[in-house]
């Protein structure tokens, strides 16, 4: 066991280097930092020497791979792809643009993130399961038809309707809870139930749908005709048997997203005014802050292949079937 | 008047002629005709491809580009002067409804506009009032008359085209009930009552919607601002349709892009296994495990950096927008081949274990017959569900792109444009909706119809769902 999780992490480091690569060539060889001082400092009326300020200021005045002048490791330390990429990977995130400390900034901002981001995917969870295994239940009927149509309908609907419609209806027809804002505490409460509310509302249409041929396709299996064959009742077959072994593929394909949950939802959290993880990302790249773009680009494939060493090693706990190689 | 070919006009166009092509390629195959009529004899199905044909033709027209001829100033005859604007045939074909541009908002079939302005009466007093529309209604002589003159317009634009959709229906039924060797009078009956084979009778029904959507359109829309009117006056309904031409465009351009890299590398993958599929396998994990928006984002960012540093190399604004939208297809394609070269890898290690792979492998047939001959007519279901699968969250995509600004760009009309310039007026009292209402209306129309559409052709095409089912 634990040589296979060495060999998943061992196989995981390549993929890193291969996205700090893509980042850097991203955001340093094709468009130099001069090309990104002029878009700062404004079009084209601009001196070289306030180019030259601006990324003397960042450290952008570095030669990008190779420093030829300098003498012994900081040929190599004293460069732009030391300084800005390979320190990712020691969570170093360095400073925004605007000078502020980005690994700071994250670390305050992941917990607002959290709170909206974990109670919609429980919530989310049990309410797709249960009206999924509803709707499996009633298979063949008028009842699945028309929910798998509805569920068509809801997901052919804009994630903005939700956001915009649920803003418009809750909180400013119905005055029920603030439109946005943020609290700390206890007192967030109020702010984090509409857009948990949202994202739970938004993800049942094509959630439900695919839960149900998940467990469409358990349905169809040998044991569920055993249990049908021992004189089980159907409710019974449905929600002991069938629930228990369509959790599998369910619970694993969750376990990827977890890591990125720090990371929470850019158009929520830009709607709603949380100052979590998404909305600081949205910010960056409406100010167009290279520096915080490149840490979350970094940030969220670290995240997420996290998350897929996780599914891995999942699969080897729930199934045992699932052979170490 | 002089045409001119924009790159999106030019691929979307290759784009049509690669599925006429196949239409003519799949009508002479029977392992491939059957899927797609399995799919014609699927009501909501066939109900759901009129209203994309509907939209396609739209997008068609719009994509139509050319300079308009101006009208000759006397003495100067001689040469042909053209226009600088560039204007498409969609916008010919609406003529008033682009030209009548407001001062500002105005509600749907409003006649006043939506603010206060200061008038200045006959006698010189001045008021603050809400001013008469320039165009909303400008042709009633009483305001009063406004309600009864929309019914009045309403009554026609409903029987004019019921009048021309029955014209037309008879015209296909004659000539169907011709080759089918029965009398008109027998295949309507039997059309109308459900008896004819396939769904005939939800093609006529839907077919009549569309033709009473486009009359009404066609009554109403050069007297009133139907959706309204948005913050430089332009009306709305002109913008909801023109954006089809950005949603269609970044739906189908988007798959043409990702379409090769998936293809070859999936299959290759697949097929030579060892440190080419190694090799593969590390460049779409890579690619993939980063976020797809920050990527789009990040993408977006460098394209701002090299038009502001490339700002003279492009002629027109329009050019530039344009340019924008086939970057914009490019990113969402190069984010997007990821899923689609996975599930093609682990086909094609499926298929090159089977019998007649092996069997040609004997032979000695070399590896790209076996690729061209074997492989891609036998993982072609894959892509045919994907590219339809896909189309829809595309288009939804769009909407929230634009809305982070790093979408279409703002001077091209988009849904996600309409939404994102609408939101920021939500806080207005009154309220401006129509703005927002149209965009996802029209949004939901099309990815609905895309998405019931794309259901029935997995439902036909995919082997394993037909076991189950």
């Amino acid at each position: 066991m634990i040589s296979y999780i060495v060999r998943r992490i061992a196989y995981a480091i390549p993929i890193l280097i291969g996205v700090n690569i893509i980042t850097f060539i991203l955001f340093f060889v094709v468009n130099s930092p001069d090309d990104m001082a002029r878009l700062q400092l404004g079009e084209r009326r601009v001196t070289q020497e306030a180019i030259d300020k601006w990324k003397a200021e960042r450290g952008y005045d570095r030669p990008l791979i190779w420093n030829a002048p300098a003498d012994g490791v900081k040929k190599f330390s004293e460069t732009i792809f030391f300084t800005n990429s390979i320190r990712l990977f020691m969570f170093d995130f360095g400073q925004s643009d605007s000078g502020r400390d980005i690994g700071y900034d994250i670390s305050q901002r992941m917990w607002p993130s959290l709170a909206i981001a974990v109670p919609v995917l429980v919530i989310g969870l049990l309410l797709t399961i249960t009206l999924a295994l509803t709707v499996a239940f009633f298979r063949g009927t008028y009842l699945d038809t028309w929910a798998v149509v509805l569920c068509v309908a809801m997901m052919s609907i804009s994630g903005l309707f939700y956001i915009i419609g649920g803003q418009y209806l809750v909180g400013k027809l119905l005055h029920l809870v603030p439109i946005s804002g943020f609290d700390s505490g206890i007192a967030s409460v109020k702010f984090i139930l509409l857009p948990v509310a949202i994202g739970v509302v938004g993800g049942l249409g094509s959630g439900i749908r695919w839960y149900r041929t998940i467990f469409l396709e358990e349905i169809n299996k040998d044991y569920v005709r055993t249990a049908r064959a021992k004189g089980l009742s159907e409710s019974a077959v449905l929600y002991v048997h069938v629930l228990r072994n369509a959790l599998i593929p369910i619970l694993t394909g969750v376990v990827v997203i977890l890591p990125s949950l720090f990371m929470g939802s850019l158009i929520t959290e830009a709607f709603f005014g949380i100052p979590g993880l998404g909305s600081y990302t949205i910010d960056a790249i409406q100010r167009q802050d290279f520096a915080i773009v490149r840490s979350m680009v970094f940030l969220g494939s670290f995240l997420y292949i996290i998350g897929l060493l996780l599914t891995d090693l999942s699969y080897t706990v729930v199934d045992p079937r699932v052979r170490l190689q | 008047m002089r045409f001119t070919l924009f790159a999106t006009d030019a691929l979307f166009f290759s784009l049509i002629l690669v599925a006429v092509a196949y239409v003519f390629y799949a009508s002479r195959r029977e392992h491939l005709r059957a899927p797609w009529r399995r799919v014609a004899r699927n009501s909501l199905a066939m109900a759901a491809a009129t209203v994309l044909a509907t939209f396609l033709v739209i997008a068609i027209l719009d994509s139509i580009h050319f300079f308009p001829r101006l009208a000759a100033v006397d003495g100067d005859e001689g040469e042909i002067q053209y226009a600088s604007e560039v204007i498409s045939l969609f916008d010919l074909m609406v003529g008033p409804v682009r030209r009548q541009v407001e001062k500002t908002y105005s509600a749907p079939f409003a006649i006043y506009a939506f603010s206060k302005e200061t008038i200045e009466l006959e006698d010189g007093q001045t008021v603050r009032d809400y001013p008469r529309l320039v165009y909303g209604g400008a042709h009633l002589a009483d305001i009063h008359e406004r309600n009864s003159d929309i019914a009045k317009r309403i009554v026609i634009g409903v029987s004019g085209a019921l009048v021309v959709w029955l014209g037309l229906a008879s015209i296909v039924f004659f000539w169907i009930s011709h080759k089918a060797s029965i009398t008109f009078r027998v295949g309507f009956v039997r059309a109308l009552s459900g008896g004819a084979p396939g769904p005939a009778r939800t093609l006529m029904v839907t077919t009549a919607i569309i033709a009473v959507v486009i009359g009404l359109c066609a009554v109403l829309a050069p007297y009133y601002h139907i959706f309204g009117t948005d913050k430089v006056g332009t009306d709305v309904l002109y913008q909801a349709l023109k954006s089809i031409r950005t949603g269609l465009i970044i739906g189908t351009l988007t798959t043409l892009v990702m379409l090769p890299f998936a293809v070859l590398l999936g299959i290759s993958a697949g097929y030579f296994r060892g440190w080419i599929d190694d090799v593969i396998q590390y460049l779409y994990t890579t690619l993939s495990s980063i976020p797809g928006v920050l990527l789009i984002a990040s993408a977006a960012l460098l394209l701002d950096v090299y038009m502001t540093k490339h700002a003279d190399e492009f002629t027109s604004l329009v050019a530039r927008a344009d340019l924008r939208l086939l970057a914009l297809c490019v990113i969402l394609g190069i984010t997007s081949w990821t899923s689609l070269c996975r599930l093609l890898r682990g086909e094609t290690m499926k298929l090159r274990e089977v019998d007649f792979v092996e069997a040609a492998r004997a032979f000695g047939v070399r590896h790209t017959t076996i690729i061209l001959r074997h492989m891609v007519p036998n993982i072609m279901h894959i892509v045919m569900i994907s590219i339809v699968l896909d189309f829809s969250g595309l288009v939804l995509a769009e909407a929230v792109l634009s809305y982070i600004n790093i979408g279409v760009d703002p001077s091209m009309e988009s849904w996600g444009n309409m939404i994102n310039s609408a939101r920021l007026e939500l806080a207005r009292e009154p309220i401006v909706w129509w703005s927002l209402l149209a965009a996802l209306v029209f949004m939901f129309i099309l990815v609905l119809a895309a998405n019931l559409f794309a259901d029935a052709v997995r439902d036909a095409f995919d082997p394993r769902l037909r076991v189950i089912s």
